[in-house]
């Protein structure tokens, strides 16, 4: 069984339905109980960290997360479920959960294309990842395949040994991390049509191994 | 780098679309569910469900079919028309809509966006936007004027200062649609869209007036619109999705290959 994270925040139903669409059944839970017996977690999020952060400790999921990822469970984190993995954020001033070392800051407000036209805040729509680790939960994903995005902060892990994508807007970011059994995006493969469905795909067949 | 995203949008009335296809043999034309499907596999970017049902009692067929079109569909949908209150947003999400745009509502009572941007989220509210060029006055300094009741009733807004209003009070996103336009397929109404895109910093939604990929060029090029909303030129089988993105790709438009 797969646990999604219920940690009130928003659109967490989606990430269900693209696994039932796929073939694998998963419970959206915060019952401790439950995601401990889970044999692979997906950390999902939409909302603002400071939120998050303040409804996972409320919930005890904090512990419960850095407990499984200890015990090798695979993880799969998206958007903000990526971000507060990192030590701090820059949103509503937000000590994170530290578990890959490194910041969320706000993309600056005056970034340009090349060709000269203002880059909106949020970055939101369809975009590139490059993966530039090969990782499991992102084989058999065509190369320049574009994923869902909608967010105006974005991860900068410290360690780049961490990073496994990066997209462009304005500036590079780190669009996919992964270390040991976790892996985390920032775009959302729920909504990222075929290869956001074979990343997840990936992702419940994964065994948590991953050897950089 | 971003890609202008295509977005067709479809009108329901008590949970069929109004406008079929005609170009697929094997399709229920009617149903909102296969034809949104139909898009996705032809690489729309996001899809826009438009209820025009008349009567409120008749909600819950709407939100059965956006319940069944979360299940078929991995791209983010939006749900307009109708939407009230709050309780109208929450339905429609949790039903499994990404966004929900509001229009007249917002109009009439502005704190609507920032009670959803506050419950939901920035990015699931969407405002839409209907508007018509007039003289401009004082009070309507960029001579484009909000109407609403499909431009019978002028609501004396400018159009820039709202769009700013509604970002201010949470709007992550504004479908603007220029109601002298709508229809036409004579083309959008670039001089209005590349007004409020340049003007906001949320992305905006070029919507009115769509007849050729010519003027999906214009309006993502000249116009600055981010996402551009289609409807007969795609219902009717007069092009594909497939084809619009592609005449976009040789003339230098960034777009999702799919």
């Amino acid at each position: 069984m797969i646990a999604i994270l219920d940690y009130r925040a928003g659109n967490l139903t989606s990430v269900a339905r693209a696994l039932n669409y796929i073939g694998f059944p998963s419970r959206i839970t915060h019952s401790h109980e439950e995601i401990q017996r889970a044999e692979r977690i997906i950390f999902p999020g939409v909302g603002a960290a400071g939120k998050s952060m303040e409804n996972l400790r409320e919930l005890g999921l904090d512990e419960v997360l850095r407990e499984r990822l200890d015990a090798g469970v695979p993880v799969l984190g998206i958007c903000v479920g990526l971000q507060v993995l990192l030590d701090y954020s820059e949103e509503n001033d937000t000590p994170c959960l530290g578990i890959i070392p490194g910041r969320v800051r706000r993309f600056p407000s005056d970034m340009r294309t090349t060709g000269g036209e203002s880059l909106k805040i949020p970055h939101m729509g369809w975009n590139a990842v490059a993966f530039t680790r090969d990782h499991p939960v992102f084989e058999k994903i065509p190369a320049a395949s574009e994923f869902y995005f909608v967010h105006s902060y974005y991860p900068d892990p410290g360690d780049s040994r961490h990073m496994a994508g990066t997209t462009e807007y304005g500036i590079t970011f780190a669009s996919a991390v992964a270390q040991g059994n976790l892996v985390a995006v920032q775009f959302h493969p729920e909504k990222s049509g075929p290869p956001g469905l074979q990343l997840l795909k990936n992702f419940c067949r994964w065994n948590g191994t991953f050897s950089r | 780098m971003l890609s202008k995203r295509i977005i067709p949008c479809l009108d329901v009335r008590d949970g069929r679309t109004t406008k079929g296809i005609k170009f697929k043999d094997n399709m229920d034309i009617g149903d909102p569910v296969e034809m949104g499907r139909f898009y996705y596999e032809e690489g729309a970017d996001e899809i826009v469900f438009y209820d025009i049902t008349a009567s409120s009692d008749r909600r819950p067929i709407m939100l059965d079919v956006v319940r069944r079109v979360a299940e078929t569909i991995f791209i983010p949908f939006s749900v307009g028309g109708g939407i009230r209150t709050l309780q109208d947003m929450r339905e429609v999400l949790l039903a499994g809509a990404e966004k929900v745009s509001v229009n007249s509502a917002a109009v009439l009572h502005p704190d609507i966006i920032r009670q959803g941007a506050e419950a939901f989220g920035s990015q699931c509210i969407v405002l839409g936007m209907d508007v018509k060029q007039v003289p401009p006055s004082e009070q309507i300094p960029s001579g484009y004027e909000i109407v609403i009741d499909g431009g019978r009733r002028h609501m004396g807004l400018d159009a820039l200062w709202w769009a700013r209003e509604a970002q201010r009070l949470g709007a992550g996103e504004i479908c603007l649609n220029s109601i002298d336009a709508d229809g036409t397929r004579s083309g959008y109404e670039l001089q209005l869209t590349r007004l409020i895109s340049t003007q906001v910093h949320i992305p905006v939604i070029a919507s009115g007036g769509a007849g050729t990929p010519e003027d999906l060029l214009h309006v993502l090029t000249e116009g600055c619109a981010d996402a551009a909303l289609i409807a007969s030129m795609v219902h009717y089988g007069t092009y594909t999705i497939r084809e619009i993105k592609k005449f976009l790709e040789t003339s230098g438009v960034k777009v999702r290959k799919t």
